[in-house]
């Protein structure tokens, strides 16, 4: 009985990420404790007042769902050119953890608009751009589930990734043009000019704290698929 | 184009994470027939694909000779390749005089369309549109396209299937002359193909 | 005839023959187009103010629901296997099957579009951007959707997943070909038609490439 971990052995990958995850994860906690403490507890902003702390939970899940999409597209193109299982399984595992992010950062970004805007959704450009990118994330995801061939849904998955990644940057560029061109006003910056020093620590601590929780959960993810994909190949070799 | 043998080596097939077949080999020469015999998903239908090059194989090697010093083991293997598959490649739309026509433009085949289509028994049924003919006429369509291909290396798949007993008799027949021609052809089959062949089976 | 104007013309002519697509995709255009007054009212100024939006929307969905079976027909009977063995590149090929598509629905479209202009109330001035913009704009969408069909060519459903993961991809050529309108009758020169072609371009040169990594790993089963 063979199956794809004759030709690609995850054993290392299971050792290290099992000796990595306990302090990722330490790590996580703590730099997402300490950054939401100095969050809430950092005084008003004198334009947007404690609105602005929706910021800190804003703007690292934005920052997270577009560099689970770079990540994505790089496992992509691993999987791709060097026929790597493990690289199929990264990609299909970050899929749903960008969606999620995307959807935080989303989810956030209209609950800051309700104050400042006065409605939970204007046509902000980032906004918009991050809108597409959800159906991106879900639009990779549905390929996978559709395609039931394991390597034939992984490559194919690959292709629709790196059209991606080299169209999203033109995404972006038209969704901002095309802001500009009805007129909005975006007020959601990433950062924005005006950060004083005060948000910069715990908005420092929270990406961090959303980086290592992504990465946590990418580890865990990957981990299970690689049992999962044991134990089946296993029961292929009963039957 | 010819082809002087085509050697095959500790093949490995593996599909969606299952052995299907592992140590194959086989060594054709030209003017040979190779029929490849064994149960339903015995991998037949993979070996064939794996020869046309759609399908890597998992372990081992596939070696198209022309000569000594010519050998061909990556995608201009396509080149030598007359492909005869499950399907007919019949668009019902389109008439078998379309169909062959436009297969000899897509191949860059000299020989001549309408030839082919009274060889293959499809005179009469020539300038019908492909949805009315039966499935024992779509593999003479086939049949007739291999043919007109004139390619060196012949892939068949189950190329007796739906044919009545002319029709068997006429596969047969195009099978044995091309190999009388120092042509080669590999089919995958569950009956006797009617002409002399070396035999391997898949378990 | 070579190889690759032999893949071209019959692909046009399956599109053409009865049955084929390049009349449905036409019909279904007029009718979203139609639909829109139903829905937003009969109101000309708000119509002509939507119009160039509205027609891309349309266009862009005619264009998908043309495209599904782009290769899943050619993989379904076995002609991919026999293109596949042929001496025409993959990437030729889907080269000639975008072309084929877009010489036989987005032509079309564009050439109809004025007419749907006239229902909407478009002004004079907007007619000849309209045109434009679809002539320059929907390579892309034949370009960008052959992706998806490529991708999906396997796949039973592959018609309503298709749409799904090709229409964000296609927003840079709705924005900017709208954009291209309105920019013409708001008297804007906003760059959009430079920035409509080059996307086009961009995405006609390097959709043969895709398409055909897409056509090989699907050939494998």
């Amino acid at each position: 009985m063979a199956s794809i971990f004759e030709f690609a052995n995850p054993k290392r990958f299971m050792n290290l990420s099992g000796a990595v995850l306990p302090w990722l994860a330490v790590v996580c906690v703590l730099s997402l404790g300490a950054g939401l403490y100095l969050g809430f507890t950092a005084p008003p902003d004198y334009q947007q007042g404690d609105t602005v702390k929706i910021m800190f939970i804003h703007v690292p899940a934005a920052w997270v769902a577009m560099m689970c999409y770079g990540l994505m597209a790089v496992a992509s193109l691993l999987g791709l050119v060097n026929r790597h299982p493990l690289a199929d399984v990264a990609a299909k595992t970050a899929a749903p953890l960008g969606a999620v992010f995307t959807a935080l950062a989303l989810i956030t970004g209209s609950l800051w608009g309700k104050p400042m805007w006065g409605a939970y959704w204007v046509w902000d450009a980032r906004l918009t751009s991050f809108l597409l990118l959800l159906f991106l994330y879900l639009g990779y995801i549905a390929l996978w589930n559709a395609i039931e061939d394991e390597t034939r849904a992984a490559r194919a998955a690959a292709i629709l990734a790196l059209v991606g990644v080299v169209n999203l940057p033109i995404i972006e560029f038209s969704v901002d043009w095309w802001n500009t061109l009805h007129q909005g006003e975006s007020i959601i910056r990433s950062g924005g000019p005006l950060i004083a020093g005060v948000f910069l620590w715990p908005l420092g601590l929270m990406a961090v704290g959303y980086t290592t929780l992504f990465f946590t959960l990418w580890m865990i993810r990957i981990r299970t698929e690689i049992i999962e994909r044991r134990i089946r190949a296993l029961q292929l070799g009963i039957a | 184009m010819t082809l002087r043998s085509i050697l095959a080596e500790n093949l490995s097939c593996i599909r969606g994470g299952r052995l299907v077949f592992r140590d194959v080999g086989f060594r054709v020469e030209a003017g040979q027939a190779l029929s490849l015999e064994g149960p339903n998903g015995a991998g037949k239908s993979s070996l064939l694909r794996m020869i046309a090059g759609f399908l890597a194989p998992a372990a081992g090697s596939i070696l198209l000779k022309r000569d000594e010093t010519e050998i061909f083991d990556g995608e201009e293997r396509g080149n030598f390749i007359g492909w005869l598959g499950h399907h007919d490649a019949a668009k019902p739309q389109l008439s078998p005089r379309e169909t062959l026509r436009f297969f000899a433009e897509l191949y860059g085949a000299t020989g001549d369309v309408d030839a082919a289509l009274d060889e293959a028994g499809l005179r009469r049924a020539r300038d019908l549109p492909c949805q009315y003919l039966s499935a024992g006429q779509k593999k003479r369509l086939s049949l007739a396209r291999l043919k007109l291909g004139n390619r060196p290396l012949w892939l068949l798949d189950e190329p007796l299937a739906a044919l009545d007993i002319a029709g068997k008799t006429l596969a047969a027949q195009f099978i044995r002359s091309h190999c009388a021609s120092g042509g080669i052809a590999i089919a995958a089959t569950h009956e006797a193909l009617g002409i002399d062949s070396v035999r391997l089976a898949l378990a | 005839m070579n190889p690759f104007s032999a893949v071209l013309f019959r692909d046009m002519r399956l599109a053409t023959r009865a049955g084929g697509s390049a009349a449905l995709a036409l019909a279904f255009f007029a009718a979203v187009a139609t639909l829109v007054p139903l829905g937003v009212g009969s109101d000309l100024h708000l119509l002509s103010r939507i119009a160039g939006g509205v027609l891309w929307i349309a266009a862009v969905l005619a264009a998908l629901l043309s495209l599904d079976r782009l290769f899943q027909s050619d993989f379904e009977d076995g002609s991919l296997d026999l293109i596949a063995l042929s001496p025409l590149p993959l990437e030729s090929m889907s080269f000639a099957k975008i072309a084929a598509h877009w010489l036989t629905t987005g032509l079309p479209l564009t050439l109809l579009s004025p007419l749907l202009g006239v229902l909407f109330g478009l002004p004079p001035a907007g007619y000849a951007p309209l045109v434009l913009s679809l002539a320059i704009g929907t390579p892309a969408v034949s370009a960008i959707g052959a992706i998806g069909a490529a991708l999906t060519l396997s796949i039973r459903r592959g018609g309503l997943i298709l749409p799904f993961i090709v229409l964000p991809l296609l927003a840079p050529a709705v924005i900017f070909g709208s954009g291209a309108v309105l920019g013409v009758l708001d008297g804007l020169s906003n760059g959009a038609f430079w920035l409509l072609g080059a996307f086009s371009l961009v995405a006609v040169l390097l959709a043969p490439f895709a398409c055909a990594a897409a056509v090989r790993l699907n050939l494998a089963g």
